[in-house]
């Protein structure tokens, strides 16, 4: 039908696309270091390019090519995409995307502008960030907060389809990017802080139709796990695992969204992903009948799904029973490198609760669980004895058990804060040297939970909290380290005055790319992080960056503008308790360094 | 579609029990501009006020009201009431928003056009999270407001009164 026009149409703009499906297409086009097709950078969500003319020796002459002003101030995640000719911007709520002329330093070809209720802005807990669409097949596709998936022709602007995922009157919201798979689009879904109910759901790349939905929580044949295949930690699940975990229908309102990253193994075809926290905050109210620990699953895990049937060939959890909103949503990202002597495929997670993860992704054998900031204190570890009835689960420190310490208590210096070690921020792999960069943040809390209820459409927390930077630390909020995944070792740190909240990109080209909530760019070298150059953007950085290359040239391009949960909790500056009570002591606010909007800075050699 | 806000039962409810407290004898100290009722201070107008001891302790409103306030605004508004790169410092708007227009905003939500933005606050009065704390996080925000309590926890907080207690449970229709 419309299959030769529009292959005809793309093959004038893409020179090798032919692609049967969407899938072979995004292989394709991700495969060449020139562009960036996805969010993550191809399904492996490595974020490495191998794009070598920006190096070691001369990023420290790197310089502005060209700018450009979103016009939106809220907070600016994700980053460009980079399709032939064309470079595609987006912007959080109202979610307006950009098409821009490459060739003319990004005049404006078109401009996706939808329409949305503004009530969807007040039930976004934190921001209205958006991670960014993704291209496939000669298609946009692009998620809005109301939760409207659309796909638009790539050259045109124009709409092919539209759907509507969920329902913003309940708190159902998108953040997420998409991830477009064989002749699918996979999208997710926000609102785990207003009792939603998580589920990830495929649509057909061609009609929109929806073609399978897996929840999170509730009976085995709606969060589509099969009671004797689906596995975790090599045994089967057996019947109703997650219903057997919830005291009541607490499940029907339990949490567990699916707002973070999609990657994608060919070989194995499964498509995996995190599940964020339970909802409320306050763990007392989601105890088990007796009053104990009661697991909810699958709230903080990892889900690997078969793409075509949505069904799950494995999971882990790795935060049972969250006491400290750790949201389990953060990248997985895919490589293959020698763990003990062997090689093994394995996917790599840097999770909000301070662990580090390897696990074999075809099995989802557990191989690496730990700590990726030695300040982490609410686990003495994973248990990693197959033989133990604890196998797989992190032992609490009970002075940091929320639980333990008990409603309308004050349970004092939790570290990570609930915003995590590392937020939803993407690392990068480089193959280079079979290293992780990873963004991370060094602040603790103080969490005090208490009762809340339940109103559909409300924020649905239970808790209290005050952060404040590690103590007994450097003094900052955050670190860039480097991460030996095989050994669950940090190989190097280095210090940053704030939370890094900007994904890492790493290169051929010798070096690892971040932003920081002040607003600079900074290039390191990839072997020991020393900081080769730095650039003040407009405003804080909170996008990923990306790399590209036009007409021969490399450039390098991140989206500033402040905001997000780094925005809303470190604005004001932090209070250290440690100074007395209420001193804002030594540490930064950090609208003393940066102001709102949104902005793309590119840059090249001269 | 608006939400109901006000018109809930609980909200009612709760503004009966706080009404009985005001005409309650029993439990009555004064300061100098500002009286007790109950662990629950007053200003001379009869307006929702906090109270801080000289050895720093905060009656337990104040305190119930930093709770909520973190629980409920904080993911918005930022830490302390001071703001955020999202939603306006609520220490500065307190301090010329009476108790009356405070409800008001709370419970019916704001929503503001400008050329430049888009902002729009929720419509919190039917969230018993919000509806029942409404004074509590009040006289919080004041306390910051005028200076009188700095960032952060405060150090020492007065006992939960059984007023505040029961007209909790009454507002949650419980127990």
């Amino acid at each position: 039908m419309h299959r030769h026009a529009l292959a005809s149409a793309s093959l004038a703009v893409f020179a090798f696309a032919t692609p049967a499906m969407a899938n072979e297409d995004v292989l394709q086009q991700s495969a060449r270091p020139e562009q960036w097709v996805l969010q993550t950078g191809n399904y492996t969500n490595q974020r490495y390019s191998k794009l070598a003319q920006i190096n070691r020796d001369n990023v420290k002459n790197l310089k502005v090519a060209w700018t450009f002003s979103t016009g939106v101030l809220r907070g600016h995640e994700g980053a460009p995409l980079v399709v032939g000719n064309i470079m595609y911007v987006h912007t959080p709520f109202p979610n307006t995307l950009y098409a821009l002329d490459l060739n003319e330093d990004g005049k404006i070809l078109w401009k996706y502008e939808p329409k949305q209720n503004p009530d969807v802005i007040p039930v976004m807990c934190c921001d209205t960030v958006y991670r960014g669409p993704a291209y496939a097949d000669g298609t946009i596709y692009h998620h809005q907060a109301d939760t409207t998936l659309v796909a638009l022709d790539a050259k045109t602007g124009k709409e092919k389809w539209k759907v509507v995922n969920g329902d913003p009157k309940k708190g159902e919201t998108n953040t997420a990017t998409v991830l477009p798979v064989k002749d699918k689009v996979i999208v997710g879904i926000s609102g785990a802080e207003f009792g939603v109910r998580g589920h990830v759901t495929a649509y057909d790349a061609k009609t929109g139709k929806q073609v399978w939905r897996a929840y999170s929580l509730g009976p085995d044949n709606e969060i589509l796990f099969d009671p004797d295949k689906t596995m975790s930690l090599g045994k089967p699940v057996g019947k109703d695992s997650s219903l057997k975990t919830w005291t009541g229908e607490q499940w029907k309102i339990g949490g567990g969204t699916a707002w973070g990253w999609f990657s994608y193994d060919q070989e194995t075809n499964l498509v995996f992903y995190g599940t964020a926290n339970p909802s409320t905050w306050n763990p007392a109210q989601r105890a088990g009948a007796d009053g104990k620990p009661i697991d909810q699953k699958w709230t903080m895990a990892i889900i690997a799904r078969d793409a075509d049937t949505g069904v799950a060939k494995w999971a882990y959890q790795m935060t049972p029973f969250d006491e400290w909103d750790y949201d389990g949503v953060n990248e997985m990202i895919l490589a293959d490198i020698p763990v003990q002597g062997q090689p093994r495929k394995v996917l790599v997670h840097f999770d909000r609760n301070g662990l580090g993860y390897t696990l074999d992704r075809v099995t989802g054998e557990l191989l690496v669980a730990n700590k990726f900031d030695p300040k982490v204190n609410w686990t003495s570890g994973v248990v990693m004895d197959k033989n133990s009835p604890q196998y797989g689960r992190p032992q609490v420190v009970k002075e940091y058990s929320t639980f333990q310490t008990g409603q309308d208590k004050n349970t004092k210096g939790v570290c990570p804060a609930a915003l995590g070690s590392k937020d939803q921020q993407p690392a990068a792999f480089s193959p280079q040297t079979n290293l992780f960069y990873v963004p991370t943040n060094h602040v603790c809390m103080d969490y005090e939970p208490f009762r809340v209820s339940y109103t559909a459409g409300q924020p649905y927390v239970g808790a209290t909290l005050s952060m404040f930077a590690a103590p007994g630390s450097h003094g900052g909020m955050g670190n860039f380290i480097a991460w030996d995944a095989a050994q669950g070792k940090i190989v190097w740190s280095k210090p940053e005055k704030f939370s890094v909240w900007s994904g890492a990109l790493a290169t051929a080209g010798g070096i690892v790319f971040y932003g920081t909530l002040e607003g600079y760019i900074k290039a390191v070298d990839e072997k020991d992080g020393t900081e080769l150059f730095k650039f003040k953007t407009p405003s804080g950085i909170i996008g990923n960056v990306m790399t590209y290359s036009h007409n021969g040239k490399q450039y390098v391009a991140v989206l500033s503008g402040v905001g997000g949960w780094a925005g809303i909790g470190l604005a004001a500056g932090l209070t250290n308790p440690t100074d007395g009570l209420g001193a804002v002591g030594g540490y930064a606010g950090l609208r003393d360094y940066t102001a709102l909007g949104g902005s793309l800075t590119v840059l090249t050699l001269p | 579609m608006k939400r109901a806000g006000f018109a809930s039962a609980g909200f009612a409810s709760a503004m009966i029990g706080a009404i009985a407290l005001l005409s309650s004898p029993h439990g009555m100290a004064e300061t100098a501009a500002k009286k007790e009722i109950a662990g629950k201070w007053l200003t001379e107008a009869g307006e929702p006020t906090y109270n801080i001891a000289n050895d720093g302790t905060v009656d337990w409103y104040t305190f119930s009201g930093f709770r909520r306030y973190h629980s409920e605004c904080h993911t918005c508004h930022g830490p302390d009431g001071e703001g955020s790169s999202y939603a306006p410092g609520l220490v500065e708007s307190v301090k010329t928003m009476s108790y009356p227009d405070f409800m008001v905003i709370v419970a019916t939500g704001r929503e503001v056009v400008r050329a430049d933005k888009q902002s729009k606050m929720p419509a919190l009065g039917d969230n018993a999270n919000v509806r029942c704390y409404l004074e509590d996080i009040y006289v919080y925000l004041k306390a910051r407001a005028d200076g009188g309590l700095p960032r952060g926890r405060p150090a020492k907080r007065a006992d939960k009164p059984g007023a505040a207690e029961k007209s909790e449970k009454e507002c949650f229709g419980d127990r």
